[in-house]
């Protein structure tokens, strides 16, 4: 036995080994490369490829433009001038004005820029390239103090919190019906998250191209849109032996899903806000108090006809609303393309998600009433009040 | 309009009164200590020193200031006819020119600069201009002026590592160019294939300070439109580094523009009028003024002199051109002279 034992032992060793074996020659290989080359064939030959990204202008005091540059490109990039509008202009740097490959710089133009006007920015490297971002409209860029906070918590509070849960007051109601109609609801509700989970799709792959080459920007899509369902489904697992989740369960991840898609939409808000793209028009706030009260109907559909406590209303409430005022503040002060794509993917996976155990939810076999007239009635009809509740956000 | 610009949209509606309330805060700021700084001005303010390429030109790059009063006058002998004999020897080149401190621009030239040496002599004199190709497309040189057709650097197109020699006597007196007239032209101008040339008249002209000032651009992204504009190639570089001038001091600037892209470019002077002589062909004015508007290959003689003391900006009066770097100053210091 102890032989075996050791046999075993000494054949693990081996494999573990072997494991190793690839990546020693790799390693080897790329010394070799590197001592002894021709690394010079494969450079030689081509210009220098410059790559800068400009994530973020903000225009903190009158008079004042800070640059926030990434280079995301293969060789770094010397910042040799920078112009403001088709004007050569002063400015300082925090830092060398070479920017290492993944590096950061930020650049301070004092520039006398003229609120409510656009404002280009474009930074010209030592052997001439440009890199231009423009801020739409300028306005000053709220500070990090009290009433910008409060601000955002308000408005996080308006356009997510508080609709979810007039959402929420459809329960009493919802408790009533019968079972054909909690299944029109549920068909619904899955209606109104198909259009949530492309919207938010559609958000991540067209931010995805501001993110810097480097960062690989649809990648990061694909990881947050493939990965947060399959782990999500992993846990799910756990939670159950076989069959249907439970509904409250599927209520949280309902809950949870539509957070993440709000915590995206409040990042894009805060940093539209600071960055000066968002101009005025209260009216609008409450087409998106019209268009989120769905959300808390979603939310609710899975747990019609479960016992369900008052806190757990609450906890769904603020699961769904609360990540808007989180991702307001964040997007207001730290905006990054990169991250708020990542949010938007996983949002949009979360949403895949939702949509695979709502449909679990259904009675199941041959004749499912998946695709009865009344449910896909439900499907479209979800789809078409976002679609109309949208255009009067957009009116 | 996407979902989320709607969002944001309505999301001002929340914001908006905390906005209008800061600024209505911000304008009625009080002004805080270094607000009065350079003349009252703080930084972003509107001062001219912000509108300003920053740094200093790299040790050994091209320097406008010594080019400002350099004139090629040749190799000067005399032929057995008693005719004047300038010879000059003229090589293009490819290299990086500095346009502007830390921008480097794949130029081509003559001589290893741009804009080329100033050709400089008097009309009836016979020009010999031995010619190198050193670069890897093929160039000439073009002069403007009176010569016979194979002397013209248009047809007779000097390959890489070849060579001509131009012959010609040179007329009329005038201010002139020479560029490459290889096609692409506009490649091959643009790059920085152009100088001026200049021939006396055999009476002279009166004693000045004299300037050479080809106005030039460079489009250092090649998308077809300038990202640099300058006087002598350095753009902002006699506005950090003025020309001195005396009191009463007579000047005499030869304005050449050579800008690529943009189909004219203009010479306008602080403080002070200008007699121009258009082409430089005619002795008498063709006109008292401060601006002047040049197309591509134009150029004009600027006689003026300073009666006040002090800085005086000079610059094209396009804003853009100026902006961009094509803004200047000569600095007027007394006493007068003698």
């Amino acid at each position: 036995m102890a032989d075996a034992a050791a046999v075993s032992r000494r054949g693990r060793t081996r494999i573990w080994l072997a494991a190793l074996l690839p990546l020693v020659a790799l390693l080897a290989f790329l010394l070799l490369f590197l001592r002894f080359g021709p690394a010079g064939v494969f450079t030689a030959a081509f210009p220098p490829v410059e790559e800068l990204t400009i994530t973020r202008v903000t225009l903190p005091d009158r008079g004042v433009l800070r640059v926030h540059v990434v280079n995301g490109g293969p060789a770094p990039v010397t910042v040799a001038q920078v112009l403001v509008n088709d004007a050569s202009w002063v400015h300082t740097i925090d830092g060398s004005r070479t920017i290492g490959r993944l590096g950061s710089r930020e650049i301070t133009i004092p520039y006398p820029w003229v609120e409510g006007e656009p404002v280009v920015v474009r930074l010209v490297t030592s052997i001439g390239l440009t890199f231009d971002k423009e801020v739409a409209v300028a306005v000053r860029t709220p500070a990090p103090d009290a009433r910008y906070v409060t601000t955002f918590a308000l408005l996080g509070l308006y356009a997510g919190v508080v609709p979810v849960f007039i959402g929420l007051l459809w329960f009493p109601f919802l408790r009533n019906l019968s079972r054909r109609w909690i299944e029109f609801l549920l068909s619904l509700t899955a209606g109104l998250l198909l259009f949530l989970g492309v919207d938010a799709l559609a958000e991540a792959v067209e931010l995805s191209a501001l993110v810097p080459t480097a960062f690989q920007g649809l990648s990061l899509v694909l990881l947050g849109l493939v990965g947060t369902p399959l782990m999500l489904a992993a846990v799910g697992r756990r939670r159950r032996e076989s069959g249907a989740a439970s509904p409250v369960y599927v209520a949280l991840l309902v809950a949870f899903a539509i957070g993440l898609h709000n915590l995206g939409e409040g990042l894009a808000i805060g940093a539209a806000y600071a960055s000066g793209e968002i101009a005025l028009g209260s009216f609008l706030v409450i087409g998106f108090l019209l268009h989120n009260t769905t959300e808390g109907l979603a939310i609710l559909a899975p747990v019609a006809k479960s016992r369900v406590t008052l806190g757990l209303l609450v906890l769904l409430g603020l699961l769904a609303g609360a990540p808007t005022i989180v991702g307001a503040w964040i997007g207001g002060f730290t905006y990054s393309p990169g991250w708020t794509a990542l949010f938007f993917a996983i949002g949009a996976g979360a949403i895949g998600q939702v949509l695979v155990e709502l449909a679990r939810l259904f009675p199941g076999g041959e004749r499912g009433s998946l695709a009865s007239p009344l449910n896909v009635t439900g499907l479209l009809a979800g789809m078409l009040i976002m679609y109309l509740t949208g255009l009067l956000v957009t009116a | 309009m996407s979902r989320r610009q709607a969002v944001k949209w309505g999301a001002l509606g929340t914001v908006g009164l905390a906005a209008a309330g800061t600024a209505c805060v911000q304008r009625g700021r009080p002004p805080a200590a270094g607000d009065t700084l350079k003349g009252g001005l703080a930084p972003g303010h509107g001062s001219h020193d912000d509108m300003m390429a920053v740094g200093e030109l790299r040790r050994g790059s091209f320097d406008p200031t010594a080019f400002l009063t350099h004139f090629d006058y040749g190799r000067v002998s005399t032929l057995p006819s008693g005719q004047t004999l300038r010879e000059y020897d003229i090589e293009a080149t490819e290299f990086e020119l500095e346009v502007a401190p830390g921008v480097f621009f794949p130029a081509w030239g003559y001589n290893g600069q741009v804009p080329g040496p100033t050709i400089r002599c008097t009309e009836g004199d016979r020009l010999r201009v031995h010619f190198t190709n050193s670069g890897t497309h093929p160039h000439t040189i073009h002069f403007h002026g009176f010569h016979p057709a194979n002397m013209d650097g248009a047809f007779e197109v000097v390959a890489p590592g070849g060579s001509y020699t131009y012959e010609f006597d040179a007329a009329p007196f005038g201010l002139h160019l020479y560029h490459c007239h290889t096609v692409p032209l506009k490649r091959h101008i643009h790059k920085g294939l152009y100088g001026a040339f200049i021939i006396d008249p055999k009476e002279g002209r009166l004693p000045a300070r004299e300037l050479v000032m080809v106005m030039n651009a460079f489009d250092t992204n090649f998308d077809g439109e300038n990202e640099i504009y300058a006087v002598n190639s350095v753009a902002f570089h006699y506005q950090k580094h003025p020309i001195e001038l005396r009191l009463g001091e007579p000047v005499r600037a030869y304005v050449v523009n050579l800008t690529e892209f943009d189909p004219i470019n203009s010479f306008h002077l602080h403080g002070n009028f200008y007699r121009l002589y258009r082409t430089g062909t005619n002795l008498t004015q063709h006109e008292f003024t401060d601006n002047v508007m040049l197309c591509q290959g134009e150029r004009a003689i600027l006689e003026f002199s300073y009666n006040h003391e002090g800085p005086f900006l000079f610059h094209a009066h396009q804003s853009e051109f100026a902006e961009l770097g094509w803004m200047a100053m000569f600095v007027v210091r007394g006493p007068a002279l003698g």
